[in-house]
């Protein structure tokens, strides 16, 4: 039995320990937004937060999130941070065929807890790790720039 | 009334940002199963015998023989199978599908599957043309008569890889009285449901195909998802319970089509006012094991051998060459990207062989409205190109950095591209091949439905396509209704492809709009429908390929800036602008975001995207090897959009999503041409391309 707190709720599950993450979130959890886009952590459409860092769930075991804290982007939409990033998304264009922006807004989210007020540079790394076919990131970058800045002590 | 221009919400926005929006794999049914492919693990081989392991309860063997209707996948060009009879033809070529409950089983007997092959020798060379085409304008004998110069150059291009993030996937369901329906990530509805009806031989009515939200696409979904999903009706129908399959990103990407690598000869007369009097141009484009669309992509790749300049004698001729490699296929640009890279390459050695200004001679040639086009059509429409050029060398400071650049040891460069997209399908294609049809439908509560079959794949369709629909009726947004296209309730307005969404689909929804608004009585149940005519002044013979390719051309320059390491050859963008004649932009920020994403698959064409195989097996397929840009490869972008509103276009727009791709590669290889001094044939351009030109080229 692997008991960790998911979107804010106590769960417990009686899987295999060694099952993929995204799986457990998608097919036990019923929670789609996470993505696979590549299956081997390079492309990001899975990311979730784990005691709020970013990780790759489809290359993260089901045992390691043991006694921790899972937020996707079901459970980060519900906040006014994710408020403030969706509004910027919006205002910036920063979402096309939104396969990878739950991801990008994982991204976003672990960046500006770490970082509040990162440069361009800065957001352009802290996204590096979520691939975009559609966007060129550009408006990605400044969305994160402009909920940076309009959501001033929210991160 | 609002400027249409002005950019609104995306219809789509809440839905995809919180991560709701439903993807194939995120749709569930009771009681299903999954299927995997088994494939050839040889480029070109006969199938002597398959062994098949006793199967467990609820899993399933489906090949050829299941196949009710026609084995072959309904494409503009008919030889690929549904499924591998007696011969292979690539590494990959579907054999059979496993079906059953559960994926480790499926796995577990698909390698207990034994077939025999005898192996034969596969073809990897452009050597067996299966199709030809040639046109010519003017008199191009007269032009290679006693020129002042001659100049010959050959290019090449690689594999693209469309890398949309959702790999390929559907589910197929059985239905009532014998009825399929299918679920999946498409361009374009009716050509699955066109290729299922024979495969499967079923009347009109016992297909059905729903899209639900698609995770990009850039061609890559246009006929290639047809093979999937005759396979899967042919499997349904044998086996009666849903099935889905998902394509993982290694079979994805080892299987699906790409762009056509190709190589095109350039060959110019040229007289002694410099002026380029004749142009030979030959392309070669490897179609892989399968014709597919190869033939349509070479007519685009022909057509685009002037690009934005006018030259008045042409002799081009180009073969699509079959060997035993994945089938290439659609991917945005559509044979156009190869061929704007030789022109502006080669238009850049010429200057460089004659010892002038490639700025000056390119001005030479530029194209002007009333000028023919290619194929001796003309180019009918106030060309504004000059203005752009003007505006895309200002806010980038290009004379400025072509100057400082110039100097060998600084290892920058900047380059530019001019170029063109003809809008919507070539030649008599939207005529003859699709003859669009929409429907608009208004209930008794006067709420308007849009029954068209355009997908939006992430470009905005569905915004842009609502918002003509609005402005014309004048209603509010909340009285208009777009849902994914079902093949039940909408018509065929053709397929989501070739940059005719905006404007032919949009252009006769705002004309069934006009007519709703003059007809309308409230609370009364209307239908309007309208279909395509193409306006009389066009005309084009498929045969000569001579009169006007497209009825309208969007027009575009990009400049890119790079620096090149002198240590490791790696290329790094530093800056991109573009300045774009679209017609009139239904929503700037959606053209904006084209612009963006279509510039850096372009450019990432130029440099970074790179695919090759090895006896038949690619050498890249997945994320870690097959390179795209990453938000840090990506430069800043600056992009104008200049108003031409074209007279047939919807409140005057032409085409975006190609254009915005087509320019990229040539001016990122035109740059780092001036960072290493060195003459650029081929992309991707590499480190080990660039170091192997600083090394053994002349300049």
């Amino acid at each position: 039995m692997i008991k960790f707190k998911l979107n804010g709720k106590d769960v417990e599950v009686n899987l295999d320990p060694s099952s993929r993450l995204l799986d457990v979130l998608r097919n036990h959890f019923n929670l789609t937004g996470p993505k696979e886009g590549c299956g081997e952590g390079e492309c990001g459409a899975c990311a979730v937060l784990v005691d709020g860092r970013i990780i790759h769930s489809c290359c993260f075991p089901l045992a390691n999130v043991a006694d921790k804290e899972v937020t996707t982007i079901e459970g980060f939409s519900e906040t006014k941070r994710y408020q403030a990033l969706a509004d910027a998304m919006l205002e910036e264009g920063g979402s096309q065929c939104g396969i990878c922006t739950p991801g990008m807004m994982i991204a976003a989210e672990s960046l500006l807890t770490q970082n509040p007020k990162p440069t361009d540079e800065e957001i352009r790394i802290g996204i590096s790790g979520n691939l975009c076919r559609c966007t060129g990131y550009n408006m990605i970058v400044k969305a994160i720039q402009k909920a940076s800045k309009k959501g001033d002590g929210l991160w | 009334m609002k400027d249409i221009s002005q950019s609104i919400q995306k219809e789509d926005h809440i839905e995809k940002v919180s991560g709701k929006s439903l993807y194939v794999s995120d749709i569930k049914m009771d009681h299903i199963l999954y299927a995997k492919t088994v494939r050839s693990i040889h480029p070109k081989a006969k199938i002597l015998n398959i062994e098949i392991p006793d199967l467990p309860k609820d899993y399933f063997i489906v090949d050829y023989r299941d196949i009710p209707g026609k084995n072959h996948v309904n494409m503009i060009f008919e030889d690929w199978p549904v499924f591998a009879e007696k011969q292979v033809n690539y590494i990959g070529d579907p054999i059979m599908l496993v079906v059953g409950k559960n994926k480790q089983t499926i796995n577990d007997l698909i390698g207990q599957i034994k077939i025999e092959y005898q192996v034969l020798k596969p073809k990897f060379e452009y050597k067996t043309s299966v199709i030809h085409k040639s046109f010519k304008k003017g008199n191009i004998k007269k032009a290679f008569t006693k020129p002042f110069k001659t100049i010959s150059y050959t290019y090449e291009t690689g594999y693209q890889e469309q890398a949309y993030i959702e790999p390929q996937g559907f589910i197929a369901y059985p239905e009532e009285d014998g009825k399929i329906t299918l679920i999946g990530s498409i361009q374009c509805p009716y050509y699955v449901k066109n290729a299922v009806l024979k495969t499967m031989g079923f009347a009109d009515d016992k297909v059905r195909v729903i899209q639900p939200s698609v995770g990009g696409a850039f061609g890559g979904k246009e006929e290639f998802p047809s093979v999937m999903a005759c396979q899967l009706a042919v499997a349904v129908h044998k086996i009666g319970r849903p099935i889905k399959m998902i394509y993982e990103r290694e079979e994805d990407m080892s299987v699906t089509t790409k762009r056509h690598p190709s190589k095109i000869q350039l060959t110019a007369a040229i007289d002694k006012e410099y002026r380029i009097q004749g142009l030979k141009a030959h392309v070669a484009l490897d179609s892989g094991a399968y014709i597919g669309l190869s033939g349509v992509v070479l007519a685009r790749a022909m057509i685009a051998s002037t690009s934005s300049y006018t030259i008045d004698n042409l002799d081009i001729s180009g073969d699509v060459y079959e060997t035993n490699t994945v089938p290439n296929g659609a991917f945005r640009g559509f044979g156009a990207p190869q061929m704007i890279f030789a022109v502006e390459m080669f238009i850049h050695h010429i200057a460089k062989e004659l010892n002038i200004d490639p700025l000056i001679l390119r001005l030479m040639h530029l194209a002007k409205q009333n000028d023919l086009t290619s194929t001796s059509g003309v180019f009918r429409d106030p060309i504004i190109m000059k203005k752009m050029i003007d505006k895309a060398m200002e806010i980038s400071d290009y004379e400025q950095k072509v100057k400082i650049y110039q100097d060998p040891s600084v290892f920058k460069g900047i380059g530019m591209s001019w170029f063109l997209h003809g809008c919507g399908f070539t030649g008599s294609g939207e005529s003859t091949h699709i003859n669009a049809k929409v429907k608009l439908r208004k209930d008794a509560n006067d709420q308007v439905f849009l029954l068209v079959a355009a997908v939006d794949m992430g470009q905005g369709a569905k915004t842009a396509l609502k918002k003509i629909v609005v402005q014309t009726l004048g209603i509010p947004s909340q009285q208009v209704s777009f849902d994914n296209p079902d093949t039940d309730y909408v018509l065929d307005s053709g397929p989501t492809v070739a940059s005719r969404t905006t404007m032919i689909v949009g252009g006769l929804l705002a004309r069934a709009a006009l007519k709703l608004k003059e007809t309308w009585i409230d609370h009364q149940e209307m239908e309007i429908l309208e279909q395509y005519q193409q306006p009389e002044y066009i005309k084009w013979d498929e045969d000569t390929m001579v009169g006007d390719a497209y009825p309208a051309y969007s027009w575009g320059v990009n400049v890119v800036e790079v620096e090149v390491s002198k240590v490791t050859y790696q290329t790094k963008v530093k800056g991109i602008w573009s300045v774009y004649d679209v017609g009139k932009s239904i929503d700037d920020r959606l053209v904006l975001g084209q612009a963006d994403g279509g510039i850096a698959q372009g450019v990432a064409y130029g440099y970074l995207e790179v695919m090759k195989h090895e006896q038949g097996k690619l050498r890249q397929k997945t994320m870690t090897d097959y390179i795209i840009p990453t938000a840090v490869d990506m430069a800043k972008t600056e992009t104008v959009i200049m108003e031409n509103p074209y007279i047939l276009g919807p409140y005057g727009a032409k085409g975006v999503g190609e254009l915005t791709l087509v320019g990229g590669a040539p001016a990122v290889a035109l740059a780092i041409e001036q960072a290493i001094n060195k003459k650029v044939y081929k992309i991707p351009a590499t480190p080990e391309y660039i170091m192997e030109l600083i090394n053994h080229d002349k300049i």
